[in-house]
């Protein structure tokens, strides 16, 4: 069986998580390491995928600057969206030549991982036609975006826990007129140790590899790979 | 030639859509090198180049979404050959005698930003490392890396700082491709600009004023005030606003005070231009221009013809406080229907304002300096402002805009108020 490193990071920028990601996803690459999975939470930050559109931002930027919301473009798919407290941000980087080479399949699976995460809540989450994402009663409850660069993912997905959905009012989510929510608003709150527990669970039976615990360096940041 | 194709990136997909070239026809690219993007069901994919050469021919353009396996784009592989091609010169055309220097006109592949590539090759850099090269402008892919598996270290970025003390220039860094026409043979000089982004603060700013003067018909009308009244009463109270509310009195909230009577006397200054249609505001909300460290905000005092010099003025200390500390609320800089800039305070006597989009005018107030005047003849000492209101010429004509600017002159002129 495969084996993929997870590994929670905590609070971490987005930019900086966004540099961590491609030192690591380039590292995949060259086949220096094994699957990861980055568990990080973000502060306040709108990002923008390549193809999304800025009208999707309702607010002007100053004024997300001062609300201390960063905004950040960048090379996921997908169009926009909103991370903050109380959102577990999950980042696999993985090689899908070691899986299934289908970017499609790889997204469904990563929808999957987490409507059973949730089940193990008492949520009864779903998918909707063409509307990649998680939803719950056509809510909006976890969102992906993912970038691939020789079979190799980077981003990934974002699950409401308990975040401050009134921070989604500066954007129309994923360019969607849908409403948006989380565990904490289903009565479902649990603690972000326990989801990551059961999200870790699920990506290792979804995606059939051996789930092994890494650290990360807490003085420099850096990963510590096995 | 080499026929690029769109590839099929799992089983149920049958197209995809082309979302972006990154080299244009012409262009050298090498294999492996990303050539296209593309995008299925909010995945992006870089697809990496085929085969080395020139890219010759690009059939799908971006925003197309064509089916798997059709043809995007053909590579010439003549050209480039696999050879790295530092100018892709066909050595056939430069003639053996001439210097090599001027051999190659030939279109160089555009330099590639030195920036946002570092961390690929050198595997994960420290939140230091990558802070040493940011406050440095250091390129990091030029830095070899001793720490574990090629790591860059801090060790390695200070020995590459003393390295480049001694010798200026990129004395290790690979032929960079500069546009090589008119650049001195001697090139290794230090670097001629620094590269930084711009806030997202500064782009917002930059687009805001550019579609501003793109919008609205900017005209300047300048009236000089003489605001000795308005000096005698804040010399007399200042000492006064001091220990009792504890705000130093200025000039400004006379002149805000004095603009909401003009605003009431001309409300198609404190309007806006929505389609064909004048929007009147019943509000009189004023912006405040306030200097931050980086840029600017236009904090708004709402209702501010409810308010006398006392309420102006602590507003106004209070909006500029909480903009240079980032407290402001978003309702707070939103809804102003006339804003004014206070560029006096930095020395100047006369500026010509921006207008702050939806608005139709803005007034600037110039430094208030004793100057020598002529009255009745005779030689007087006052104290005079340069007050420039800029208006949309598109709604506001030029009479109107000194009908309104002479309002705001005669009551600063005749102070009659109470300001407590």
């Amino acid at each position: 069986m495969r084996s993929c490193h997870w590994r929670d990071l905590g609070r971490i920028n987005y930019a900086e998580a966004f540099e961590l990601q491609r030192a690591v996803a380039g590292r995949r690459k060259r086949g220096e390491i094994p699957d990861q999975f980055l568990i990080v939470e973000h502060p306040h930050t709108i990002t923008l995928g390549r193809n999304g559109h800025m009208e999707n931002l309702l607010a002007r930027e100053e004024i997300l600057e001062r609300a201390g919301v960063a905004f950040h473009p960048t090379d996921r798919g997908g169009d926009i969206t909103y991370h903050g407290p109380g959102q577990i941000v999950g980042y696999p980087i993985m090689d899908l030549r070691e899986w299934k080479r289908d970017v499609v399949a790889y997204v469904r699976s990563l929808e999957q991982v987490i409507i059973d995460a949730l089940a193990d809540f008492g949520v009864e989450a779903g998918r909707i036609p063409s509307m990649t994402g998680v939803w719950v009663d056509g809510a909006k409850i976890a969102a992906i975006g993912v970038h691939i660069s020789r079979w190799v993912t980077s981003h990934g997905f974002a699950l409401n826990v308990s975040t401050d959905l009134s921070y989604f009012q500066y954007i129309v989510p994923c360019g969607l007129v849908k409403p948006v929510t989380s565990m904490s608003v289903l009565d479902a709150g649990a603690p972000r140790e326990n989801v990551i527990e059961r999200l870790v669970f699920h990506f290792g039976r979804v995606f059939e590899c051996d789930m092994a615990q890494a650290s990360a360096n807490i003085e420099t940041g850096e990963l510590i790979y096995d | 030639m080499t026929d690029v194709v769109m590839p099929q990136m799992g089983e149920s997909i049958v197209e995809g859509t082309l979302t972006k070239w990154r080299k244009k026809p012409g262009e050298h690219v090498e294999r492996d090198e990303p050539l296209f993007e593309i995008s299925t069901d909010k995945v992006d994919t870089e697809i990496p180049s085929p085969a080395a050469g020139t890219l010759a021919e690009v059939l799908v353009e971006e925003g197309k979404t064509v089916g798997i396996n059709t043809v995007v784009a053909r590579i010439d592989e003549s050209g480039g050959n696999g050879a790295r091609a530092a100018a892709p010169a066909k050595p056939a055309a430069a003639p053996p005698h001439s210097p090599p220097v001027a051999a190659a006109p030939v279109p160089t592949p555009p330099p590639q930003a030195p920036v946002s590539e570092p961390a690929e090759a050198a595997g994960p850099l420290s939140p230091l490392v990558r802070k040493m090269a940011r406050e440095n402008n250091i390129d990091l892919s030029q830095i070899t890396g001793t720490g574990a598996g090629g790591r860059i270290t801090k060790q390695d970025v200070e020995a590459y700082l003393a390295g480049r003390q001694g010798t200026p220039g990129r004395a290790s860094a690979p032929p960079v491709q500069e546009p090589a026409a008119y650049v001195p043979p001697a090139a290794a000089t230090p670097a001629r600009v620094r590269v930084e982004p711009m806030s997202t603060m500064r782009m917002k700013i930059a687009e805001h004023m550019v579609m501003s003067k793109r919008t609205s018909a900017h005209v300047t009308t300048i009236h000089k005030v003489d605001m000795t009244k308005v000096a005698r009463v804040r010399e007399r109270l200042k000492a006064d606003f001091q220990t009792r509310y504890g705000l130093s009195l200025t000039y400004l909230p006379f002149v805000v005070r004095a603009a909401v009577e003009g605003l009431r006397a001309f409300p198609i200054v404190n309007a806006s231009i929505e389609g064909n249609n004048i929007l009147y505001h019943n509000e009189i909300n004023i912006g405040i221009a306030v200097a931050l460290e980086n840029g600017l905000i236009v904090p708004v005092i709402r209702n501010a013809d409810e308010k006398n010099v006392l309420g102006l003025q602590r507003a106004i200390a209070d909006l500029a406080a909480r903009a240079r500390s980032r407290q402001l609320k978003p309702d707070e800089v939103q809804g102003g229907t006339f804003s004014i800039t206070n560029f006096g305070t930095f020395g100047s006597i006369v500026a010509t304002p921006i207008i702050n989009q939806p608005q139709v005018a803005i007034l600037g107030v110039g430094s208030v300096e004793k100057t020598p005047v002529v009255i009745d003849d005779a030689i007087a000492i006052r104290s005079i402002c340069y007050l420039s209101l800029t208006f949309d010429h598109r709604l506001i004509d030029g009479s109107l805009g000194d009908q309104f600017t002479g309002k705001v002159k005669a009551v600063l002129e005749n102070w009659s108020e109470e300001v407590l």
